[in-house]
């Protein structure tokens, strides 16, 4: 027990207890910015906490199936985007980006109105992790599932 | 060099595989061959540098020769993994989000990255200039920057981002069969190439270590007569 500790082992420790120090004070922060790191606000947190009318948001979250309309003049977009818990009715005036479709995600760019209605200047679809070619898009996942067996 | 050889067979091979062979994607259309490049260089990129703040720790702690020359021999392929990562990432945005750059948090890490590859750079050939010892400082700053690799991949768990999560996870994928063995093949090609480059360096920096030796000898000899 009185042996001298060995200057590599010392080192070791030192350079671990750093280390975790460093590591743990890096994901404090990165939690500690869990809501301003954010990208985008979700339909739930525009309910529970409305930015004031006029301020410059992110809304993100799915399109909701059924939900897109196109007005007469043909580049006003009306649809709803939900996330399960909230809905937020959008209008967007311009072309809008090739994955923007029903029942994907969107982060629209734009400011919350008076009447609840977000208006969005900008778009941009968000693509889920789901990979699937293009033959296979119409099946259902059980159907996929076949076909892959098959093909193995 | 069989390595090398293995790296570029399997690389060619599953590229061609993932460019020519695979089905397009149902929403990406053919964009989504940019993902056997893209993944497999976010891969290198942040292993780069793992392997970087592990090399630096054996630095640190067991002072061997080797290591600070390993660390500093897989920098310049790390950077040049993390940069080829955001600019592939770039040109898949732009058809799929409709936009070349956004400042969510997986892209800003990723960014940070390749900032810190650099500043790993400038700092390790200015510690090598100044002579022995110096490479302490750069272990030290490789320990420092790995805390952004775990950040990096859970910025698109913790916060709201534009970026897709993961697709492959512990045991199971999100990715159809076609584009999974592809991408995994290009990973394995594209890692082979890294180590095969990796080592290359590291001969190529001892070699210089023992020619700059040599000289300055032989100039203490002819300053002695």
């Amino acid at each position: 027990m009185n042996q001298p500790i060995k200057a590599k082992h010392q080192r070791l420790v030192l350079v671990l207890v750093a280390l975790a120090a460093l590591i743990g004070a890096a994901m404090l922060a990165a939690w500690g910015l869990r809501s301003q790191a954010s990208y985008f606000y979700v339909p739930a947190d525009i309910a529970a906490n409305p930015p004031e009318a006029g301020r410059a948001v992110r809304l993100g979250g799915m399109v909701e199936a059924g939900s897109l309309k196109t007005d007469a003049d043909g580049v006003t977009t009306r649809f709803v985007v939900g996330d399960g818990k909230a809905r937020v009715p959008v209008t967007f005036k311009g072309i809008r980006p090739d994955l923007f479709k029903e029942g994907s995600g969107v982060v629209a760019e734009g400011k919350l109105g008076a009447d609840g209605t977000f208006v969005a200047d900008n778009l941009l679809a968000k693509h889920d992790e789901k990979y699937v070619p293009r033959e296979m898009a119409g099946m259902t996942a059980e159907q996929a599932r076949k076909t892959v067996e098959e093909t193995r | 060099m069989p390595l090398l050889l293995a790296g570029l067979v399997i690389t060619g091979l599953s590229l061609a595989w993932g460019l020519v062979g695979a089905p397009a994607e149902r929403l990406q259309g053919d964009s989504v061959r940019i993902l056997f490049v893209h993944v497999p260089a976010a891969w290198l990129g942040m292993g780069g540098w793992t392997a970087i703040a592990a090399a630096s720790l054996t630095e640190l702690v067991w002072r061997h020769p080797l290591a600070g020359i390993g660390a500093r021999a897989i920098a310049l392929p790390g950077a040049f993994f993390a940069a080829l990562c955001l600019i592939t990432g770039s040109l898949w945005g732009r058809p799929a989000w409709g936009t070349w750059w956004v400042w969510d948090g997986r892209l800003t890490s990723m960014l940070v990255l390749l900032f810190l590859y650099l500043a790993y750079l400038a700092l390790a050939d200015a510690a090598n200039r100044d002579g022995d010892g110096g490479s302490r400082i750069p272990a030290i700053f490789g320990l420092v920057g790995a805390a952004n690799i775990p950040i990096i991949h859970y910025s698109v768990l913790w916060w709201n981002s534009l970026h897709q999560p993961p697709s492959i996870s512990m045991g199971k994928s999100e990715m159809a069969p076609e584009f999974l063995w592809a991408l995994l093949a290009a990973t394995l090609g594209f890692s082979l190439l890294f180590g095969a480059v990796v080592l290359m360096r590291m001969r190529a920096i001892l070699a210089d270590q023992q020619a700059e030796a040599r000289l300055r000898r032989r100039a203490m000899e002819a300053s002695d007569v």
